[in-house]
């Protein structure tokens, strides 16, 4: 009798407990877990970033997670938690990478290592952290390859990948011009291939029947004039040109002076209109397309838009050295925005495996500084938390953004 | 390894204060060994890692002092020898599945060929006009290993990803620990034969060209021959560095040894102290260990605290810290 009543009794104690699991956010529910780097009062996370070198112009990214952070702890931390970034100079030297993560890894033990910048550097330690896994989170470059949850279940990029745009520009021409002859140019490196395999990909099978040529050029090249004379000699109307500032604003003015004049195009590496679009000639850039997946500091349009207003306000408070026109303090705020979701998210279970398990989990996630619409997801098999975008059309003064948002990938 | 170059007009040390010199050396060096063994065991893996490096990086330096510190050869591009060294490794272990060991001599013997070959026409140049020869080495090197003509092997711009030793099983030490013990081995193969090399006939010869050399080819020293050997045995050096360098990091890609690589060794020479073989050491622990410091003070200008830090080196130190703890000994000695 006895035994019945405490066997209910443990019932009901047990279903009492799962419905206030169930009521509650999960962050009461459960006892904390913590992994390395995380405690009842700080969350420790790391990365390198070209404070000097050749990409030190990137510097800035850093900067600004570091005073995003400060905001943050200021406003009590995630989940009464300060978060602790440990940002080490790298300079873009890979040797130099892997040196200073194996300190933040070993030495300083973070929880995760967060926005790591440029491809070689990335590369570098992409191995060694899925090795020691550690969370290897929202890396700041575009190659597809950080997306491998099989072989790299650790790693998860950030931008829209290379192969993505590539695929987006694919889809829009075969909506909009499908009867498109199309011309490309395109770096010959992994990432000229990136954008590339995009579009083919994207084009299918109608594609083969698209491309009338394709041209290459090489980093080292003086100029890229001869591919765009043989480009535009294969009677293309539309020209994807798939390059990197200098060659980008090559082939702008080429493209245009020749009298070529096609549809055009253009990756959104070269797509800054200070150091692409001015030296190849603003009236030479008119009608250029390009794709956008967050808003532009310098359009108009996003002027009184209440997220740029907020975002204007912490550039005055805490980072006021850092330049507004710069769009690469904008894209560090989302990243760091969605490294704050991902930690919140994780409540009270701060170990590396569930920081990964949240990282693979954002569901339909919205920020108020991506473009209207877009909506951030990922899943266990799904490592690309950007795979939607929107056209831009460059009027002769800014990038406007036409048409709606198109989506690559798995998502609806 | 005290022993500096030892100046033409050194008189002749009676024969009991040169053994006992020597002793002293031996025990020196004998300290030194058992520190340098005892060292990865009191510290994390990470900081193995760093003093694998900087056995590398002292190997690279004693290589590159042969070249300007005993020779008097100034070159700016030595960066572009530790590429070669550490993309023969990689490449003979990803694309041939030679085991990590076995690259370590060929590196050092394709480094040595390509250092005679480059040094037979570059020598004709002097003092500054060697060093723009070499600079321009310097700079080419990453656009040369990115060439689409040498992609399927060096891998473009993406680079190799190399394959972390294992250490031999019972020995019961990590990776990094083993690595480190392998790169030390290599260290003092190295600076016994660079040793044996700058103390004999051959040393003098090289500082008998660097100091006077009309004075060296009237004696019948063959001028251009020592000088081009001199510059294939550095690269071999700067070669055998590399190798290990990459082993330890476990990745190359051209934009690991930028011309910022090749001023790096110049600065760790110098700072170390020319025309010495310990100097190879402290310009290592300077150049592996500064530029950290440097970050940790600021990290808006980490390179104006590096250059207060060099500039600091210079007064204090002129003839590089070898030169200083030599000059140190001989006041407490008197």
């Amino acid at each position: 009798m006895k035994n019945v009543f405490l066997r209910s009794l443990r019932g009901l104690a047990a279903s009492a407990a799962l419905a206030v699991a169930a009521i509650s956010p999960n962050v009461y529910a459960q006892a904390a877990k913590y992994g390395p780097g995380a405690s009842a009062t700080e969350i420790k996370l790391g990365q390198t970033m070209p404070y000097s070198g050749p990409a030190s112009a990137y510097g800035t990214i850093g900067k600004l997670h570091q005073a995003y952070f400060k905001m943050i702890n200021d406003n009590g931390g995630i989940n009464g938690r300060k978060v602790n970034l440990i940002s080490l100079d790298d300079g873009y030297s890979p040797p130099k990478t892997v040196e200073q993560v194996r300190r933040l890894v070993e030495q300083d033990e973070v929880l995760a290592l967060f926005q790591t910048l440029g491809t070689p550097p990335n590369s570098a330690i992409h191995k060694y952290v899925n090795g020691k896994k550690v969370p290897h989170l929202l890396l700041a470059t575009g190659a597809t390859k950080w997306g491998d949850p099989k072989n790299f279940p650790w790693t998860i990029g950030f931008n829209l990948s290379y192969q993505s745009e590539g695929e987006i520009y694919a889809k829009w021409l075969l909506k909009n011009k499908p009867a498109a002859k199309v011309a490309i140019l395109y770096q010959n490196d992994d990432y000229g291939k990136d954008v590339l395999k995009g579009v083919k990909d994207g084009l299918g099978t109608a594609g083969a029947k698209m491309i009338v040529k394709e041209a290459t050029y090489e980093v080292t090249d003086p100029t890229v004039d001869s591919q765009i004379i043989a480009l535009q000699g294969s009677g293309a109307d539309t020209f994807i040109n798939i390059t990197t500032p200098k060659f980008g604003a090559q082939a702008v003015r080429k493209a245009w002076d020749s009298g070529w004049k096609p549809l055009h195009i253009i990756n959104n590496v070269s797509a800054s209109v200070g150091s692409v679009l001015v030296p190849a000639g603003l009236d030479k850039s008119v009608g250029l397309i390009t794709v956008q997946y967050y808003k532009d500091p310098n359009d108009p349009q996003w002027k009184d838009d209440p997220a740029m207003l907020e975002w204007r306000a912490f550039m005055g408070r805490y980072y006021r050295e850092g330049d507004p026109k710069d769009a690469s303090n904008l894209y560090a705020y989302i990243t760091a925005q969605t490294m704050v979701q991902i930690l919140k998210q994780c409540g009270n279970d701060l170990t590396r495996e569930n920081v990964m398990r949240q990282s693979a989990s954002l569901k339909n996630f919205k920020l108020p500084l991506l473009l209207p619409g877009m909506m951030m997801n990922t899943s266990a098999t799904d490592f690309f938390p950007i795979q939607q975008a929107q056209l831009a059309k460059f009027t002769g003064t800014q990038w406007e953004l036409f048409g709606e948002t198109i989506s690559t990938g798995a998502q609806p | 390894m005290e022993t500096t170059a030892a100046p033409l007009t050194m008189p002749a040390a009676p024969a009991g204060v040169d053994a006992a010199r020597r002793r002293r050396h031996l025990i020196g060096v004998a300290i030194l060994l058992v520190a340098a063994c005892v060292l990865p065991f009191l510290v994390g893996n990470y900081r193995v890692f760093q003093l694998t490096l900087v056995l590398a990086y002292s190997i690279a330096l004693l290589g590159l002092n042969m070249l300007t510190g005993y020779n008097g050869q100034i070159s700016l591009g030595h960066g572009a020898f530790y590429a070669i060294g550490a993309y023969t490794a990689a490449i003979l272990m990803d694309k041939f599945g030679m085991p990590y060991w076995m690259t370590i001599p060929i590196a050092g013997a394709v480094c040595l060929i390509a250092g005679f070959l480059f040094g037979l026409p570059a020598l004709r140049l002097e003092g500054l006009y060697l060093a723009l020869a070499t600079f321009a080495l310097g700079v080419a090197m990453p656009q040369i290993l990115k060439h689409k003509s040498l992609e399927q092997w060096t891998g473009g711009v993406q680079g190799i990803v190399i394959v972390k030793p294992e250490a031999p099983e019972g020995l019961g030490l990590s990776q990094d620990q083993w690595l480190y013990f392998f790169t030390l081995a290599w260290v003092v193969l190295m600076f016994f034969i660079g040793w044996n090399l700058l103390r004999g006939r051959i040393g003098r010869a090289m500082v008998a060209i660097r100091d006077q050399p009309v004075a060296a080819q009237a004696m019948g020293v063959n001028t251009s021959l020592y000088k081009s050997l001199t510059f294939g045995v550095s690269a071999l050096y700067t070669g055998v560095a590399g190798a290990l360098g990459s082993i330890a990091i476990q990745f190359v890609a051209p934009d690991s040894f930028t011309i910022f690589l090749s001023i790096t060794l110049v600065v760790g020479v110098v700072v170390g102290g020319l025309a010495s073989i310990s100097g190879a050491i402290y310009g290592a622990l300077f150049i592996q260990f500064v530029p950290n410091v440097a970050d940790q003070l600021s990290k808006a200008a980490p390179w104006a605290i590096y250059g207060v830090f060099l500039l600091a080196f210079m007064y204090l130190m002129p003839t590089g810290v070898a030169g200083f703890i030599r000059i140190l000994r001989a006041r407490l000695k008197r």
